[in-house]
Formats: structure tokens, sequence, C-alpha cells
């Protein structure tokens, strides 16, 4: 156990320091997010107009919650890529031999992750209420929110870990990421679900970010509403991404690529 | 166009996000004054300036890739002319971003978007898109020259991203409520791009729109491809 813990430590500062002082990395992890934020909050404010548009927090709050998703998403897809770009350098396979515990190999990549994410967390957020974002949910409904976006975190992280581990490239990136976004912006992005018509109605009710983005625009509005729902799918997400990942390890391990 | 796994995607992607954003943003056009009453008509302008974005990063990162690989100090020493060796780079993202706009206006049509100017409104849409194609290629090609780095251009592509989305790309400016936005999006000359190719597909033949976007595209065209032709001259320098 003990050598578990101490391999996700090393792996998760060593990932930590490399995101912090790397320039290229650390300014688009900042810059989308708040990049999405202002286009779309900004741009596109005058949909809260649209009969059907009922959410009382305003569009910026009703935007933050989708970004949030995004880069939660996102941030985690890039930290697992830090791991493909491991096994170029070669870096990833002294790793598996070194680590007393490989097992720590996903865990400090997952809490790297997760602390990247808290720092996209609070410049979003800063970013946000400057913008004129309300929050009208109280302080633990806010942390309930940033919660339940760090659990997609993880499950993204380890969904990247898993496809990483296996394809060893850093060149996989766009065909790891694009399966996401179409998933993220199949779910009620612009306006509430009520107010989709037809087929993307349909595929927004049934994709489990919609569920995520509802509870959290309920948190925002202090109005939750099948928050247990969401908590429970973000953690069946995470469940299962775990089981892709540990097969993508044992899969590097054996040197099965 | 050996490598397809490279083009393909990149010719692909800007339909994939307008097949997810569309139907999304659909609810814009029941807002008082919105232009049209398919928000697919009104998004699909986008999918021309994203195919020309991707112009401006293969013609960059391909001459960066001769600066880097020495391919060009070796050009140096031989009676080649740069202006043609700019050409030839510019010419093949070109090549690319025309047979993207081709797929979208097909595309397009059969997912029923109807080109309100008609088949001259194409014609004049393929000549601006052309024009962008080329003047987007010129900056790639300026970028990828100053720098001399591939990884430098494709570094570029967020900045890029950023002009795009704080412009006129998601509703028309005269919807856009937030007044710092609308003053970004006036001034960036993305907007104008957008609302020419925009202008033919919803409007028909307005003039206004499509000067202002034929003006600004060869603006850009002139002044990247002056740049890029100073930045060649002086890789090429020989000493």
């Amino acid at each position: 156990m003990s050598g578990l813990l101490v391999t996700a430590r090393w792996v998760a500062l060593r990932n930590l320091r490399h995101a912090f002082t790397n320039p290229a990395l650390l300014v688009p992890s900042i810059l989308f997010p708040l990049v999405f934020l202002l286009a779309f909050a900004g741009g596109l404010s005058s949909l809260q107009d649209t009969p059907g548009f009922d959410f009382r927090s305003g569009y910026t709050s009703f935007q933050f919650v989708f970004i949030l998703l995004q880069s939660a998403a996102f941030g985690g897809i890039f930290t697992g890529l830090g791991v493909a770009a491991d096994f170029e350098s070669k870096f990833a396979r002294r790793l598996l031999l070194a680590a007393p515990g490989r097992g720590g190999i996903l865990l400090g990549y997952v809490a790297a992750g997760i602390v990247r994410f808290g720092f996209t967390v609070a410049m979003v957020t800063a970013v946000g209420l400057i913008a004129g974002m309300e929050v009208d949910g109280t302080a633990p409904q806010f942390a309930a929110l940033v919660a339940l976006a760090m659990v997609a975190n993880a499950a993204a992280t380890l969904y990247s870990l898993g496809y990483c581990l296996r394809v060893q490239s850093v060149a996989a990136a766009p065909a790891m990421q694009t399966p996401i976004f179409i998933l993220l912006f199949l779910a009620p992005v612009y306006v509430p679900l009520d107010a989709l018509d037809g087929w993307i109605h349909a595929v927004a009710s049934w994709n489990p970010l919609t569920a995520l983005l509802e509870a959290g625009r309920g948190f925002i509005s202090g109005d939750p509403d099948e928050s247990g729902v969401a908590f429970g799918l973000a953690a069946a997400l995470v469940a299962l991404m775990a089981v892709w990942a540990v097969r993508g390890l044992r899969r590097a391990e054996a040197g099965d690529v | 166009m050996r490598q397809p796994a490279i083009v393909f995607p990149t010719i692909v992607f800007p339909l994939v996000l307008l097949a997810v954003n569309a139907p999304g943003l659909e609810e814009a056009t029941r807002l008082p004054g919105f232009p049209t009453d398919s928000y697919l008509d009104f998004a699909i302008a986008v999918c021309f300036l994203q195919g020309a974005l991707f112009a401006l990063t293969t013609a960059g990162t391909e001459l960066a890739h001769d600066v880097e690989t020495g391919f060009l100090s070796r050009l140096s020493l031989t009676p080649l002319r740069s202006v043609a060796l700019l050409l030839g780079q510019v010419a093949g993202a070109v090549t690319i971003g025309i047979l993207g706009t081709i797929l979208y206006i097909t595309v397009g049509l059969i997912a029923g978007v109807s080109v309100s100017a008609g088949a001259g409104g194409v014609l004049v849409l393929l000549a601006l898109s052309l024009l962008v194609c080329l003047s987007f290629a010129a900056i790639g090609a300026l970028m990828g020259l100053r720098t001399g780095s591939g990884e430098a251009v494709q570094a570029a592509f967020p900045l890029m991203f950023v002009l795009f989305f704080l412009s006129s790309i998601n509703l028309p400016r005269d919807l856009i409520e937030v007044d710092w936005f609308r003053t970004i999006a006036t001034w960036n000359p993305i907007s104008y791009l957008v609302e020419a190719f925009r202008s033919l597909i919803i409007s028909g033949w307005d003039g206004g729109a499509l000067w202002r976007g034929f003006a600004v595209a060869l603006g850009i065209l002139v002044l990247a491809a002056l740049g890029a032709r100073s930045a060649l001259l002086s890789r090429m320098e020989r000493t």
C-alpha cells in the first residue's frame, strides 16, 4: 500500500512541476476556458430572451457550469496525455520498472489532474464573478458543483490514461478528444434541455453529461435537482474509466501495444 | 494529400462542429430580428473560415519544417526565386482549403441550406473563400518563416481560435446584448469575413457586407504576404 502511495505522490509532484513550470501547458489550460466563458456568456447572452429559457441566475451562471465541466473533461485529457509524452521520451518504461506500486502511476496522474483543475476552477470562477456571474446557491451548493466537476475530471483523466497507455503516442490526442467534444456539445449547452427540439433533444436526454450539467446548474441557482443521480453517474463513470485505465496499464506492462 | 490521416480530420472537423452546434443554437432563430429561421443557414459560414484556419496551420507548419530541417538553407544555394517557394507552399494549403469549401457547400446543400444569392453567389463564395484561404495561409507562412518552428505555428492556433470566438460567428452583431463583446466583435476582422460569407447564403446580394469582407481579406493578404516575403528574404540571405 505504501508503495502505491509513494509512487502516486512522486508521479503527481512530477506532473504538477512540469505543468506549472511549462507555459505551453499552463496557458492553454487557463486561456481556453476563459475564452469559452467570455465568448459564450458574452456573445450568446441574448439566448436568455428566447421563449422557454427560465434560468434565474442569468446566462453567465448558466454557461459557467458548462465551461466548468468542459474544463474538467479537457483538463483530464491533457493530464493523461502526459503519460503518452512519457512513453515517447522512454521515461514511462523506466517508471514502470522502478515504481514500487504501478497502480500509483494512475493515482498520481488523477491527483495531479485534480490539483491542476482546481487552479483552473479558481481562475474561471474569478473571471466569471468579475463578468457578473450570479451565484444564488449557498457555499456548500457551490462546493458541491466544484466537487461534481472534480469527479468528472477524475473520470476524464482515467479515460485519457487508458487511451494513452494503449497508443503511447501524443499524436493520438485529436482522436481521443473528438468523442468527448461531441459528447459535451450533445448536451444542453446553450439553452435548457426543455428548450431543445427534435433529435438534439432526444440525444441530450440520454446523454449522461446532461445530468451533470443540469445538477450543476441547479447548484449554482440554489435549486438543486437530481444531484444524487448526477453524483451517482459521475461515480459510475469514474469506476468504468478506472477499469479501462487499469487494463491499459496491464497492457503497457505486458508491452502489448 | 498523401497524408489522408492529417488532411481528412482537418477538413471534416468543421462539419462535425456544425452538426453538433447548429441544433443546439436553433433556439437563437426565435430571437426578434434574427435574419433567418434556420440556424444551419447562419452557421455554415463558420465552416469556410475554419477551413481557412487549417490553411494557416498547414502552410505555416510546412514552411517552419523546411526551416527546421535546413531545407530552406540548402535552397538558398540554388537559383530558385524565393517567391516561387512561398507560392508553392501557400498554393498547397489553399488547395486543401478550397476542397474543404466545396465539400462544405455540397454537404450544406444536401442538409437543406439554400444559397439566397443563387449559383452566381456560390461562385462569389468560392472566390471569397479562395482569397480568405490565401490570406490565412500567408499569415501561416509569415509565422512559420519568422519563428522557424512548427510548434510555434501550432501555438498560434489558440490565438486564432480566440479571434474566432470573439466575433459575430454565433450571433449577428446587432443581437449581441453585452456591450464590450459587441465592441470587440465590431473591431474584429473575423466578423466581416464571416458576415460576407453569410450574406450570400442568407440575404442574397448584400454589397456592403461583400465589399467589407473582400477588403478585409485583401488587406490581410497584402500585409501578411509582404511580411512573409521579407521574412523569407532574411532566411535565404547568403552570408
